[in-house]
């Protein structure tokens, strides 16, 4: 039995379902992110968790016990917020023990947790200042302190980077997936941003409108996106429209030329149209290996990233973007360039579904 | 650019006039009671007068009550407003603003018809019932100071949030409201309590129809039967007023200073 298990949730607002018949069973010590565009019901789907509303149906249970109907302040989860939620009116130390002190746990107890705590986010000096006298950063590592100076069953955390510069985000979010290793506490971490979900989680929950798209990995979630909506979420995608010409032996045609390794064509007509999808790093200005597909078409675009170049090279109706590593011997195509795409066969994935137009 | 400046200027001078010229004249007169030379004779008589000293505490007791009373009634309606019924603001603000627009008269009359001697509570029939009263009364007349001192007070913290925080670590009702609103929002009731303390010190309808020896119905007999007491006692209870008013830039910069709101 899962440690967190999450049964057939529901949740609408009057006639607006937000919360779609989600299913998820969450082990001890997973980080598990819900990942998903704006407005998809991640948070409410969290909220939920922590007691903040009242699921329309389903159930949740923490540790083998039911606690659909318990109240927030009887789950021991704990939560990280947006806005940090740091109490003005407390030092830091009076934050981080507050949980405790309301559990009526003795000073001496508390002095020593509150300690511990400030030093697991190495901040052991601040206990005495205020919340304003930190930095946006050190304030939600004071919020993480003190969410789990009452050791919670299960740590929430509801997009606790977007409010952070990007260079804070990026060293925050690996300060956070390193405490909740060093003490082997679950984890579900909402989030919009997917290079985020795919760097520190355990497992990904790919969320739309309200229903959970895909469950996995990040590196099933990225080669092996199951939905159109999951494939175009995650990472850059070349969304391609190919002809089918023979189902059985995933052949098709783009722009008239002819590629194979379209594999779950399941039965489509010769004639037919089918999205394939491509990742950028998949393609490549190389000359093709044997077996590899190759595409003519003319670079329309170069864009210099830094460590990497991206390429747009159009074929004619479709057009793919490619990554290339910089290499500073090489300068890069000039736009107008007639140039050959390749990649492997098994770089072409078939989006589910017939494309309608 | 001299000329735009000088309009505004001549409108707040003239205004200053209109406020001080008459503050002067009546702080002028109250010092003439010696013959011949100024002096603090009338304020050294109304100190030393034992009805001023009865009615101020009188008064002052009565404002404190009444502090007590109105926020524990209005901060926990404007968190629970705040947090839970957003829609329903317009409509308590609405009924907040009502004692501005009903004279105090039509609200002593309407509980003396409520709770006179012969009626079902007839709370005027006894001093600390109708204390009890007169305190009621004086928490309504200050409502709408003391609701939108602490609304602004709760609107500038996010009220939602602090509340979900302190609930996930465990807390309830009472420990949320008693050491996480109430102490953010400490300024606003402050200032509402300032409020209210100048209204109830000043004020005469409510006390003198419910016959309570109030520092108002004292100011109103002094006023009737002296000559330079009254204006003695009209700039006393202006400096209280005043030093209320003080005290609540007071409080509200020092908060400003040792704590800007939270981002
Ligand atoms: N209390 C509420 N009442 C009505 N609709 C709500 C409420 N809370 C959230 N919603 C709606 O539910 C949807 C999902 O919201 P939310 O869970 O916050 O999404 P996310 O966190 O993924 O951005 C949104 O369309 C939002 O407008
Ligand atoms: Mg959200």
């Amino acid at each position: 039995m899962a440690f967190l298990e999450i049964d057939h949730l529901r949740k609408s607002f009057g006639q607006l379902t937000v919360v779609e018949d989600f299913n998820l069973a969450i082990e001890r010590g997973e980080f598990v992110s819900f990942l998903g565009p704006s407005g998809c019901g991640k948070t409410t789907t969290l909220r939920m968790v922590a007691g903040f509303e009242t699921p329309s149906s389903g159930a949740i249970r923490i540790d083998s016990k039911d606690v659909t109907a318990a109240k927030p302040n009887q789950r021991n989860v704990g939560m990280v917020f947006q806005s940090y939620a740091l109490f003005p009116n407390m030092t830091i130390a009076e934050n981080v023990g507050f949980g405790l002190k309301v559990a009526g746990r003795a000073a001496g107890e508390i002095m020593s947790r509150v300690e511990e705590m400030l030093a697991l986010i190495k901040l052991p000096q601040v206990g005495g200042r205020y919340p304003y006298q930190l930095s946006g950063g050190q304030q939600q590592r004071v919020a993480l302190a003190r969410a789990l100076a009452i050791k919670p069953k299960v740590l929430l955390l509801d997009e606790p980077l977007s409010a952070l510069d990007a260079k804070i985000r990026v060293s925050l979010r690996q300060e956070i997936r390193q405490i909740q290793r060093e003490l082997g506490i679950t984890a579900i971490y909402v989030t919009h941003d997917q290079e985020e979900a795919l760097s520190i989680s355990d497992r990904i929950v790919v969320m739309s409108q309200g229903r959970m798209e895909q469950v996995g990995t990040p590196f099933e979630i990225y080669n092996n996106p199951r939905t159109r909506f999951v494939a175009s979420f995650v990472g850059t995608l070349n969304v391609l429209k190919g002809q089918v010409v023979d189902a059985a032996s995933g052949k098709v045609t783009v722009d008239g030329q002819p590629i194979s390794g379209a594999t779950h064509l399941d039965g489509a007509k010769p004639g037919e149209i089918r999205s394939l999808a491509l990742r950028p790093e998949a393609a490549s200005l190389t000359d093709p290996t044997t077996g590899a597909n190759s595409l003519q078409g003319t670079v329309e675009e170069v864009s210099f990233l830094g460590s990497v170049v991206r390429i747009r090279v159009r074929f004619g109706e479709n057009a793919i973007s490619l990554d290339t590593f910089n290499k500073p011997s090489v300068a890069p195509p000039a736009r107008g360039t007639k140039v050959t795409v390749s990649f492997a066969r098994d770089a072409l994935l078939v989006l589910d579904g017939a494309e309608a137009a | 650019m001299k000329r735009a400046v000088i309009g505004p200027w001549i409108a707040l001078i003239l205004g200053a006039l209109y406020f001080i010229v008459p503050l002067i004249a009546t702080f002028e007169f109250s010092l003439r009671m010696r013959r011949g030379e100024y002096s603090f004779d009338a304020y050294r008589v109304v100190f030393a007068d034992a009805r001023f000293q009865a009615t101020f505490g009188y008064s002052s007791l009565l404002a404190l009550a009444t502090i007590v009373v109105g926020v524990l009634l209005v901060v926990p309606t404007a968190y629970w407003v705040n947090l839970r019924l957003p829609k329903l603001r317009p409509v308590i603000e609405f009924i907040t603003l009502l004692p501005l627009v009903i004279p105090a008269i039509v609200l002593v009359f309407g509980y003396l018809r409520l709770y006179n001697s012969s009626s079902w509570l007839p709370m005027t029939s006894h001093e600390r019932a109708t204390d009890l009263l007169l305190t009621f009364g004086y928490v309504t007349l200050a409502l709408p100071y003391m609701y939108r001192a602490v609304d602004n007070g709760l609107r500038a913290i996010d009220v939602r949030t602090l509340t979900e925080a302190a609930q996930s670590l465990g807390a309830g009702w009472a420990t949320i409201l008693f050491r996480v609103i109430l102490p953010n929002v400490r300024v606003a009731v402050l200032s509402g309590a300032f409020l209210t303390f100048a209204i109830v010190i000043g004020e005469f309808t409510l006390a003198a129809l419910l016959d309570r020896p109030a520092f108002g119905p004292y100011l109103q007999l002094i006023g009737a039967n002296r000559a330079y007491e009254p204006s003695a006692l009209a700039i006393i209870a202006f400096a209280v007023t005043w030093a209320c008013m003080g005290l609540i830039n007071l409080v509200g910069r020092g908060a400003r200073n040792a704590a800007p709101a939270a981002p």
